[in-house]
């Protein structure tokens, strides 16, 4: 058994502590675990090419950014407030509720490329959830803003996980599959994705329940810092 | 056929452009460490398939160098002013969401056609990367339909995929490296170490404690790897298979589905899941690095209890 492997997990968690630069402590962690690990310093950078090449595919969120960075300018975001500042019903926790269930459907159908942080969260999603809250409680102090930005991106990401496994193309699905046929089991797709639907309503409803107390939340943070200020 | 390279090309002319602008832009004090760091990361997507992987894995240390020392820079956002905008909005209604709904429809709609197009007998797209490659078309489709409508200077595109890539700045490699450092994991064997730990020290006797270890294990192993990819095999084959299944005769098929989500809570409270948690912080341009994760802490723990509750009655169930 070779503990000194564990070297890079030690360097991980040490540098997300000290909130070191993360693309440096990942580097260094890769570096220790691969020179731990037996293979040479030539050997180490070369796997650090090879994966880092072979998934250059999940950059293609960036591809999109000419579009979005174009919209902006010509008031994307503007609009989007107006309209939802339109919609009277409209509140941060209902809109994210409605995304929430709008996310995981879509992505149970295998659609997972409609939701994103890049292509809907910064553009759509996040203006339409401050702009809700401006339309109740006024001009929002930057910390409430902060809260329901990070809480628009939560709700993508929720939506996400616990939805796309009951699609049965999916690669998570794809993987079990091929784990366990390995392993001497053979099981339909359609068993492994029906076994995620249970996780998929718990999603729904614990994250929606924090949903529709964010509303609540958000009244006593607005009145709190406006009595400060 | 259309292949990942497509995408690549178009990632690769795209970052060219932002490290020229990040070359000529004065108002950044750092701007030659962007347009090295913009620039490398050029060449790994318009050369990084020819390369030898020797040169490659030196490029990207010497990103993480001229990122993770110092820091990088940002420029002049050198776009419209709020007050423009709210005009542009007024003038323009609902026009600007034609482009940007064209895009993820578009998306759709490819990965739902262009998997079984054929030309003169051979695919069109590479069946396996459909996903991927029709989110490309779309972007290009919706940009050029972007362009149309709104007539901007030719630059102007490229300019403001430079202020948008500078706000998120080196995060938006984070995912590639993280997915590196699991490659280099994976080689030294560092999951084979960790299931030893967890199956030799920790008491399975019963079988929910193996449920519970099982589930735990999953989120806390894909907290550290950021990937319950790299999770599953290891702890699936280490505490669920021998004992869940082996021994204490439960349902694979749930034991395995129910486990790789609680996996999935792992993933939502964790840094090292960089596309799902720092990215979006930068995106959103949030001062707090660990915003989301904060957030999403509650909703993930809560899950992790129910999904160690629903292994362990639904693989029992018979």
């Amino acid at each position: 058994m070779n503990w000194f492997v564990l070297v890079g997990v030690v360097i991980v968690i040490v540098g997300f502590v000290l909130r070191l630069n993360p693309l440096l402590v990942v580097t260094v962690a890769g570096i220790a675990t691969g020179l731990a690990g037996g293979l040479d310093l030539v050997a180490v950078v070369a796997a650090f090419g090879k994966s880092f090449v072979e998934n250059r595919y999940v950059a293609i969120v960036w591809l999109v950014l000419p579009v979005i960075g174009l919209l902006e300018r010509y008031g994307l975001q503007e609009r989007t407030r107006e309209l939802v500042s339109r919609v009277h019903a409209a509140t941060t926790g209902r809109v994210l509720l409605a995304y929430l269930a709008v996310r995981q459907v879509t992505a149970a159908l295998g659609l997972t490329s409609l939701g994103g942080h890049a292509q809907m969260v910064r553009p759509l999603i996040a203006p339409m959830a401050e702009a809700a809250a401006e339309t109740r409680h006024g001009e929002l102090p930057q910390t409430v803003r902060e809260r329901i930005r990070a809480y628009s991106a939560a709700t993508d990401n929720v939506g996400l996980f616990f939805g796309e496994d009951i699609f049965i193309a999916i690669g998570s699905i794809l993987l079990i599959r091929g784990f366990l046929e390995q392993n001497g089991i053979v099981i339909e797709p359609i068993h492994l994705a029906l076994w995620a639907i249970p996780t998929a309503v718990a999603a729904f409803l614990v994250h929606g329940a924090r949903l529709v107390l964010l509303d609540r939340r958000l009244g006593a943070q607005v009145a709190a810092e406006k009595e400060e200020g | 056929m259309v292949t990942l390279e497509f995408i690549y090309v178009l990632m690769g002319l795209l970052l060219a452009g932002i490290t020229l602008v990040s070359a000529r832009d004065r108002t950044n004090r750092k701007r030659w460490k962007n347009t090295a760091f913009w620039g490398m990361y050029a060449v790994t997507f318009l050369f990084g398939s020819y390369l030898p992987h020797l040169a490659s894995g030196a490029l990207v240390i010497a990103m993480a160098a001229v990122a993770g020392i110092g820091g990088l820079g940002r420029g002049d956002p050198d776009t419209t002013s709020a007050e423009e905008r709210v005009e542009s909005a007024r003038r323009r209604k609902n026009l600007l969401y034609v482009p940007a709904l064209l895009v993820p429809g578009l998306a759709l709609l490819g990965t739902v056609t262009l998997k079984k197009a054929t030309l003169n007998g051979h695919p069109l797209v590479d069946p396996k990367q459909v996903t991927v490659i029709s989110l490309g078309i779309a972007t290009l489709v919706g940009l050029a339909v972007a362009l149309a409508m709104l007539r901007p200077a030719a630059s102007v595109p490229i300019r403001e995929a430079r202020r948008l890539m500078d706000t998120v700045g080196w995060a938006a490699v984070l995912p590639q490296m993280l997915a590196a450092l699991g490659a280099l994991f994976a080689l030294a064997g560092v999951g084979k170490v960790v299931s030893e730990v967890v199956t030799r020290w920790i008491p399975l006797n019963g079988p929910f404690a193996a449920v519970v270890v099982y589930a735990l294990g999953m989120a806390l192993f894909t907290m550290l790897m950021g990937n319950a990819f790299a999770a599953f095999p290891v702890m699936t084959a280490g505490i669920a298979l021998p004992l869940i299944v082996g021994r204490f005769h439960g349902d694979p098929a749930v034991v395995s589905a129910i486990g790789m989500l609680a996996g999935f809570c792992g993933t939502l409270m964790t840094p090292m899941a960089a596309n799902f948690n720092i990215v979006p912080v930068a995106l959103l341009e949030l001062p707090d690095e660990k915003a989301v994760i904060r957030v999403q802490v509650p909703t993930a723990l809560v899950l992790l209890a129910v999904n160690t509750l629903l292994i362990y009655f639904l693989a029992f169930r018979g």
